[in-house]
C-alpha cells in the first residue's frame, strides 16, 4: 500500500520561538553564548529524535509515492527500460474503467456501512459492558478475540465456513432454516454483504475496546449529578456520556475510514476480488491489474488515483470532523486553550 | 560537566539512530562468499513433495559432480514466485541464476528486456531430447530455457461414480459428454467440479472450445500477433455458454478454489463428491496432497477410482480433432549467470534425472527415453494423448501473456457468472492487446 495516511499528530518544528530575543541587549554577554550553545544543542536533539523517522519516512513513504507518480506516465511492464512515455493515458484508462468504478463503489460501500452500522453497534455494546454485570471481563475478552486473529487465519476460516456445504450451511439446515442459505461468497449480489459481515465480526471488537476506553474518561460525577437531577439512564447516556465520548467516536471513525480505504487482505483471501470482480476493492484492483497483469505503469496510475481519493477523504474528515480534537496538535497552542 | 554529558547523550542518540537506519535499509555488510567457488542460486515452485525433495537431491548430485560449485536451491509459492519475486529479482539486477520459467508471453517480455541468457548453442543436444515441447521456451527461434515436464489436459473422472450412473464408456464427443452429464445428474451426482474462484480452471473450458473451433493456423497467428478477429473465438464462447446452460457444475463454483482443501474442485473429485474435473496432468499429485492433509496420512495416494479422458471432439468443427491443450514447466538461466548454471540446466534435462523425475511421480518428463519411468496408468494415458496429438496448443493465458491472458480469463469468468457475452470476452482481449 502506498497510500497510508497517518492520523497521528503532526510534528511541528519544536517549541515556539522563545520570547527572549527582545531582552537581548547590545552587550554580548556570557549568557548569550551559552544560549547559542543551548540552541545548537536543541537543534541536535531535534535532529537526533526526528532525523531517523524523517529519513525512513522520506525513503519509504514519500519517495515511493513520487516514484509511483513518475511511473504512472509510462507504459511499462516492470521489466527493462522505462522508455514509452504515454502522458495521461493510464489515468484515462483507470478513470473510465467500469471495473475500477465498481471497486471504488465497493470500497465506499464498506466505508459507509462501517460508519453507519459498526459505529452505533460498538457504542451500544460498549455502554452495555460499561455497566457492572456478571462475566463482564469474559465477555469483553470474547468480543475482542476476532481482532487478535491474523487476517489470513480469519479469512481462511471464513472461506471454509461459508462454502456451500460448509459449517454455516450445516447449522442453518439443523435449525430448519435452509431457506436462508445463500452462496455467500459465490453470488455476485450477496458477496459484498458477506464481506461486510466478516469485517464487522473482525473489527467490532476493536471499536468496542476503543469506546470502552473513551467511556473510562467520562467522569462518573457527571452521570451521578444528572441522575440526581432526575435524568433517566437513557437521558444520561444521550446528553452526558455520548457528547463526552465524541473525541473517541471521531478518532474511531477516522481509523475505520482508513481501514476501509485500504481494505485488501480479507477480500484477497476469501474471494480474490471475485466472483467476476463483484467484491473487488480499490486495493485489490490495483494488485490485480497492476502487479498480476505486469502493467506496472498502469498500476502506479491506479495507486496515485487511490492516493488522491484517500487524501481527499482524510483532509475532508480532518477539516470537518477532527478539527476540534486536533486543535492543539495541528495549530498553535493558543487555539487549543 | 552537565553540558558534556548531554552532548555525549546526543551523540549516542545519533549513533544509535544511524545504526537503526543502517539496519532498516539493510546496508549492513553481507557475509563474504568463500573465495574461488561458484554458487548457483536456483528458484523453483516445488514447495510440496515429492518435487521439493527431488530438486534438493538433484542440487546435491550436481554439487558432488562439480567440485567447487555450490547450489543454493530454494522453493517459493507459485504465484508469489511468478508475479513478484522473479520480476523484482530480474529488475534489481540480482536475479537467481536458474529460475522457474512458464514460457511464451512472459518469457518474451523478459527476453526483450535482456534478462535471460540465450542458450541455443549450449543445449543443442538437449533440444534433440526434448523435441517439440521446447517451443514455449523459445523466442524468435532462439532457446531461452528448457522444460522438465510437459503434459496435456483432459477430464479426470471417478470410474465408480460413472459406473453408478450407468455410463458405459467415456465420452468421445461433446454430445456423449452431455449425455453423461444428464445421467450423472439423474443419479444425484454432481457431474463436474470447477474452481472458478481461481479463474483459470474455468477459463480452460473456453480454451478447449476455442481449440475445437479454431484451426491451428488461426491459433498460431493469434498467439504470435494477438489477433482475435476470427469468428471462431466468438463460437468458442457460444459453445461454452451452451455448456454452462446445461448446469454441469458444482454448487457455488464461482467461489470454489481449484486446489485448496476438500472443498476445492480437486478436493471434491478426490473425495467422491463430484464425478469429473477438467485439469492438467498434475492433478493426481494435487489430489494426493489434499488427501494427505485431510486424512493426516502422509502416505495417502491419489484415489484408485481415477480415470482420464481427453476433452471430447466436436464433429464437423474447424478445429483439428487431434489437437490438445497443454503446458509444462521449465527453467531459464539469467543473462549474467555463470556457465555452471547452464550445466545445471542440462543436468536437469538429462535422461537420468528425467527418468527419476517420472519415477517419483512428480509429473510427466520430457526427455526422450525417460517416459518409460511413468508407471501410473492415467499418466501413461496423458502421455499417449500427447504423443498422438498433431498440434499441442500451450495454455492460452500463458501463450498470450499476462495482459491479454488476464483479460481473457476475466471475461470468461464473467460469462460463467452470467455477466458477459461471448462477444465481450473477445472484445476484452482486443482492448487488453491495445494497451500493450
Amino acid at each position: 500500500m502506498t497510500s497510508i495516511i497517518e492520523a497521528g499528530p503532526a510534528v511541528t518544528a519544536g517549541p515556539a520561538p522563545t520570547p527572549t530575543t527582545s531582552t537581548e541587549g547590545p552587550t554580548v554577554t556570557d549568557s548569550s553564548t551559552r544560549r547559542r550553545r543551548a540552541n545548537w544543542r536543541k537543534r541536535l536533539q531535534i535532529a537526533g529524535f526526528a532525523g531517523p523517522a524523517l529519513i525512513v519516512y522520506l525513503t519509504f513513504v514519500l519517495l515511493p509515492v513520487l516514484l509511483a507518480a513518475y511511473y504512472s506516465f509510462f507504459n511499462w511492464n516492470g521489466l527493462g527500460p522505462m522508455d514509452r512515455f504515454i502522458g495521461f493515458d493510464n489515468y484515462a484508462r483507470v478513470l473510465t474503467d467500469a471495473k475500477f468504478h465498481q471497486a471504488v463503489g465497493n470500497t465506499f460501500f464498506v466505508l459507509i456501512l462501517s460508519l453507519l452500522i459498526q459505529g452505533p453497534l460498538a457504542i451500544s455494546i460498549a455502554l452495555l459492558f460499561n455497566r457492572k454485570m456478571y462475566l463482564r471481563s469474559a465477555l469483553r475478552l470474547l468480543i475482542f478475540v476476532p481482532y487478535v486473529l491474523s487476517e489470513i487465519t480469519a479469512g481462511l476460516a471464513w472461506s471454509l465456513i461459508l462454502q456451500p456445504d460448509g459449517a454455516l450451511a450445516g447449522y442453518l439446515d439443523d435449525l430448519g432454516l435452509s431457506d436462508l442459505k445463500a452462496l455467500w461468497l459465490a453470488d455476485t449480489d450477496v458477496v459484498m454483504w458477506t464481506m461486510f459481515g466478516i469485517l464487522t465480526w473482525k473489527y467490532l471488537g476493536f471499536a468496542i475496546i476503543l469506546m470502552l476506553a473513551g467511556l473510562q474518561g467520562v467522569p462518573e460525577e457527571l452521570s451521578e449529578a444528572a441522575a440526581l437531577d432526575g435524568a433517566s439512564w437513557w437521558q444520561v447516556q444521550r446528553h452526558v456520556t455520548l457528547p463526552l465520548l465524541g473525541p473517541t467516536i471521531r478518532i474511531w471513525a477516522f481509523l475505520s475510514i482508513i481501514g476501509s480505504l485500504q481494505l485488501f487482505d480479507m477480500v484477497w483471501i476469501t474471494t480474490g476480488g471475485g466472483p467476476a470482480n463483484a467484491s473487488a476493492t480499490m486495493a485489490t484492483y490495483m494488485v490485480q491489474f497492476g502487479l498480476n497483469r505486469t502493467q506496472v505503469g498502469f498500476g502506479s496510475a491506479v495507486a496515485v488515483v487511490i492516493f488522491v481519493i484517500s487524501l481527499a477523504v482524510a483532509l475532508l474528515y480532518q477539516r470537518f470532523a477532527l478539527r476540534r480534537d486536533l486543535a492543539g496538535a495541528l495549530t498553535s497552542r493558543k487555539a487549543g486553550s | 560537566m552537565k553540558n558534556h554529558s548531554r552532548m555525549s547523550r546526543a551523540a549516542a542518540l545519533l549513533a544509535t539512530s544511524a545504526l537503526a537506519f543502517a539496519a532498516v535499509t539493510g546496508c549492513a555488510p553481507a557475509a563474504e562468499e568463500p573465495q574461488g567457488d561458484v554458487t548457483i542460486t536456483w528458484w523453483h515452485n516445488g514447495t510440496g513433495e515429492p518435487l521439493l525433495g527431488f530438486w534438493q537431491q538433484v542440487a546435491k548430485e550436481f554439487e558432488d559432480k562439480n567440485p567447487g560449485v555450490k547450489v543454493d536451491v530454494q522453493a517459493f509459492q507459485n504465484e508469489e514466485l511468478q508475479r513478484t519475486l522473479i520480476p523484482n529479482a530480474l529488475r534489481s539486477g540480482d536475479a537467481p541464476d536458474v529460475f522457474q520459467q512458464w514460457g511464451a508471453g512472459e518469457l518474451a517480455a523478459q527476453v526483450k528486456a535482456g534478462y535471460v541468457k540465450d542458450i541455443s548453442a549450449d543445449v543443442a543436444a538437449e533440444l534433440e531430447l526434448v523435441g517439440g515441447t521446447a517451443a514455449p521456451w523459445q523466442v524468435d527461434g532462439k532457446t531461452y530455457g528448457l522444460p522438465f515436464s510437459f503434459g496435456i489436459e483432459g477430464f479426470w473422472y471417478n470410474k465408480d461414480l460413472f459406473a453408478k450412473a450407468g455410463i458405459a464408456s467415456v465420452p468421445s464427443t461433446l454430445d456423449e459428454l452431455y449425455a453423461a452429464i444428464d445421467k450423472l445428474k439423474a443419479a444425484g451426482i454432481t457431474p463436474i467440479a470447477v474452481g472458478a474462484k481461481d479463474k483459470w480452471p474455468a477459463a480452460h473450458y473456453w480454451y478447449n472450445f476455442a481449440l475445437k473451433s479454431c484451426s491451428p493456423q488461426i491459433l498460431s497467428n493469434a498467439q504470435a500477433n494477438l489477433v482475435f478477429d476470427d469468428p471462431c473465438f466468438i463460437k468458442a464462447g457460444e459453445l461454452l455458454q451452451q455448456f454452462i446452460d446445461s448446469e454441469p457444475f458444482n454448487e457455488g463454483y464461482l467461489g470454489t478454489s481449484a486446489q485448496q482443501g476438500a472443498g476445492s474442485s480437486a478436493g471434491q473429485l478426490a473425495t467422491g463428491k463430484a464425478a469429473m474435473e477438467l485439469m492438467g496432468h498434475w492433478n493426481p499429485g494435487t489430489m494426493g496432497g489434499i488427501l494427505q492433509e485431510e486424512t493426516g496420512d502422509a502416505n495417502a495416494t491419489p484415489p484408485s477410482f481415477l480415470g482420464w479422458f481427453n476433452f471430447p471432439g466436436i464433429p464437423g468443427s474447424a478445429g483439428d480433432p487431434t489437437a490438445a491443450l497443454g503446458g509444462g514447466d521449465g527453467f531459464s538461466v539469467s543473462a549474467d549467470a555463470p556457465k555452471e548454471a547452464v550445466e545445471l540446466l542440462k543436468y536437469i534435462a538429462s535422461v537420468d534425472v528425467q527418468t527419476r523425475f517420472g519415477e517419483v511421480g512428480a509429473g510427466i518428463p520430457v526427455s526422450k527415453g525417460s517416459e518409460v519411468s511413468i508407471t501410473d496408468p492415467n499418466l501413461r494415458q496423458v502421455l499417449e494423448g500427447l504423443q498422438a496429438s498433431t498440434y499441442v496448443q500451450l495454455w492460452l493465458d500463458t501463450a498470450y501473456g499476462p495482459v491479454v491472458g488476464g483479460a481473457m480469463n476475466d471475461g470468461i469468468v464473467a460469462l460463467f457468472a452470467g455477466q458477459a457475452t461471448p462477444q465481450d470476452i473477445v472484445q476484452g482481449m482486443k482492448d487488453a492487446a491495445a494497451t500493450l
